[in-house]
């Protein structure tokens, strides 16, 4: 009794601040998971200020250079309408970007840890409704899903979209909005319920120590206890998760740009590329069309997975 | 045990009735009309209305559905857009030949691989033999087959002229070896990964030690203690495995052009060939609800100590 009573004055400030930083603190000093942090850090910057870091348009075709190798002037070459590489490579970074950032914000995070924390501190049917919900999504393999949802939702919503540009007069489409859109939210729907399920088992856990049972009986109302009590404690394994699904979900959108239902031409996308010069006669004539953005690719994947590994080490409280 | 069977056995139809209506719903409702693609630039409104007639178009959504679920049990999935008067499930079929074949290659290369590799790992534990390949396995398992495709297609295939480039003669033929071990790289490093630690998981155990210790020869001791415990957790993922393995072919087959599903598949994607999607959706979703179950089932056989219940909802 006189332990919950001296708790209680804490209760304002959960003791997340320690946690948080010792956890950066240990992963800054992984020399590997830095060197990935940077790594990530350059393509996904480059990718995001596209506009500004590339020398050429990712469309400016000069055909007097088509199929060149390297050089100073095109670093990664030219393909066969005289187009920079990097800088179609860097676009294409760009496209990953937007991908990765969109579906796991929506899906992951907003749609994920809302319906995990719900299902969590309410149990019942309402845990039910999203467990069940979420098997669902997960008795099927998501890229026949994907090709589903795109080849029928898409051709509706450019209808739509089109409709938006004739009565305005701006043009949309060719920003290669909708397949952003299509593909984020197509990706959200399979990213949602590992998250879900992560958190309402953390949820649980936590449902049962003192400190929500002292918010309650002071009389917080169920979404600050939610907000300010539950998920700051199972905001740990949230980072570990995400970090490992960033590859995943990079990795996604390139096979699906690869198989077509991706982003479609001609927005860059590093899977188009890869289909557009991954045939035979290109490889041997003009190996660097598929080696650069392959090996971009590469890196990326890499980055991520090592970094993943550090930030579980860093932030997985059982690692400690 | 058998309630959990019986809730499995449940799912079952659930889930394949769902994805039939889904799939139904997209040929039926999807982009373009089925009528006016087959009739082309010749039609007019009355010939369309008696060809809707005909194949029952204007009948109620659930008769139509009924008869699309019965041509599926019969194997009949409709005719494809683009090879106008081939029957889709005779075109997927034999894709699927070909794409099966080169699946199993590729599996028989992870496996075989994998697994003595890792039981050498785990028989080395802690020595820089075990380093070097747990270091391969990571790098192995971070390459992806876009890079390791054309990277072994122009090492092996172009500068070396070791192997032939593309192109497909079946299961016993040159050409499918590139392919299989590009398709098989990220299977060995994975394997290899599973069967060293639960390897060093089971080595562990009490039943190791007592089998040890009542004086059973070490060859005993391994096939029938350790091994056969230690292949356990690789039965689970097999399933896994396998899905896995059909999408890295989708692009394997792309680069080795090699006329399989993936590439009909990334066909009649560009084609808008809808019959042949939602049919490839419709088995390719079937094949890995049936190979999850056939897994979940086969499990308690291998492992006696695992009871099936009922799950902690039940």
């Amino acid at each position: 009794m006189r332990n919950e009573a001296q708790a209680l004055p804490q209760l304002p400030s959960p003791p997340s601040g320690g946690y948080w930083a010792i956890s950066m603190r240990r992963l800054f000093r992984n020399k590997l998971a830095v060197v990935c942090l940077a790594v990530i850090a350059l393509l996904y910057g480059s990718g995001a200020l596209a506009t500004l870091v590339t020398p050429y348009g990712y469309d400016d075709q000069d055909l007097s250079v088509a199929k060149q190798g390297p050089s100073f002037a095109h670093p990664f070459g030219t393909d066969r309408l005289g187009r920079d590489m990097m800088t179609r490579i860097i676009f294409g970074l760009r496209t990953t970007v937007i991908i990765t950032v969109v579906s796991l914000a929506t899906g992951s995070l907003a749609l994920g840890i809302t319906l995990g924390l719900l299902a969590g501190y309410f149990g019942r049917w309402i845990d039910i409704i999203i467990m069940r919900a979420g098997e669902v999504t997960t008795a099927f393999p998501e890229i026949f899903l994907i090709l589903i949802i795109v080849q029928t939702a898409k051709p509706p919503i450019v209808e739509w979209v089109r409709g938006i540009e004739d009565s305005l007069g701006v043009e949309i489409l060719r920003l290669g909005v909708v397949d952003y859109v299509v593909l984020s939210f197509a990706l959200a729907i399979f990213s949602w319920f590992g998250m879900a399920r992560l958190v309402r088992g953390q949820v649980f856990a936590a449902r049962e120590t003192q400190y929500v049972d002292a918010a309650q009986s002071v009389g917080c109302s169920t979404p600050r206890i939610l907000l300010r009590h539950v998920l700051p404690n199972v905001m740990g394994p949230v980072i570990v998760v995400v970090s490992a699904g960033l590859g995943a979900v990079a990795g996604a959108e390139v096979l699906l740009s690869f198989l077509g239902i991706g982003i479609q031409p001609p927005t860059p996308s590093l899977g188009l590329m890869m289909f557009e010069h991954g045939s035979i006669s290109e490889l041997r004539s003009n190996p660097h069309l598929l080696l650069f953005p392959a090996g971009t690719l590469t890196v990326l994947l890499f980055a991520f997975n090592l970094l993943g590994d550090g930030v579980n080490d860093a932030f997985n409280p059982r690692a400690r | 045990m058998a309630p959990y069977i019986f809730r499995r056995l449940l799912w079952l139809p659930c889930i394949l009735i769902l994805v039939s209506f889904v799939t139904f719903i997209l040929g039926r409702f999807g982009p373009g009309d089925p009528v006016e693609v087959i009739m082309g630039q010749h039609n007019n409104p009355e010939a369309v209305e008696r060809i809707r007639e005909q194949r029952g178009l204007n009948d109620p959504i659930v008769v139509q559905y009924v008869r699309y679920v019965g041509n599926v049990l019969r194997g009949d999935f409709g005719e494809s857009y683009k090879y106008r008067g081939r029957n889709v499930g005779d075109l997927l079929k034999k894709k699927m030949w070909v794409s099966a074949q080169l699946n199993v290659a590729a599996l028989i290369i992870s496996l075989g691989l994998g697994i003595p590799l890792g039981l050498y790992a785990a028989s080395k534990q802690g020595s820089a033999k075990d380093v070097t390949t747990v270091a391969f396995t990571l790098l192995g398992q971070s390459f992806p087959v876009f890079l390791t495709a054309p990277g072994l297609l122009l090492l092996f295939a172009l500068k070396l002229d070791l192997l032939p480039t593309h192109g497909w003669g079946g299961f016993f033929d040159a050409r499918i070896i590139l392919p299989a071990v590009v398709m098989g790289i990220p299977g060995v490093a994975f394997f290899t990964r599973l069967t060293r630690s639960s390897t060093l998981e089971v080595i562990s155990q009490d039943y190791v030690r007592t089998a040890r210790a009542k004086g059973l020869a070490e060859r005993v001791v391994h096939r029938r203690h350790i091994l056969r415990n230690s292949m356990i957790p690789l039965v689970t993922l097999l399933g896994f495995t396998v899905a896995g393995l059909a999408t890295t072919s989708f692009i394997v087959e792309r680069f080795f052009g090699i006329p399989g599903v993936g590439n009909l598949l990334i066909e009649s994607i560009f084609a808008r060939d809808l019959p042949v999607i939602s049919a490839f959706v419709l088995v390719g979703t079937t094949m890995f609800v049936l190979a999850n179950l056939v897994v979940d089932l086969v499990y308690p056989l291998m492992d006696p100590r695992i009871r099936l219940t009922g799950g902690q909802n039940a």
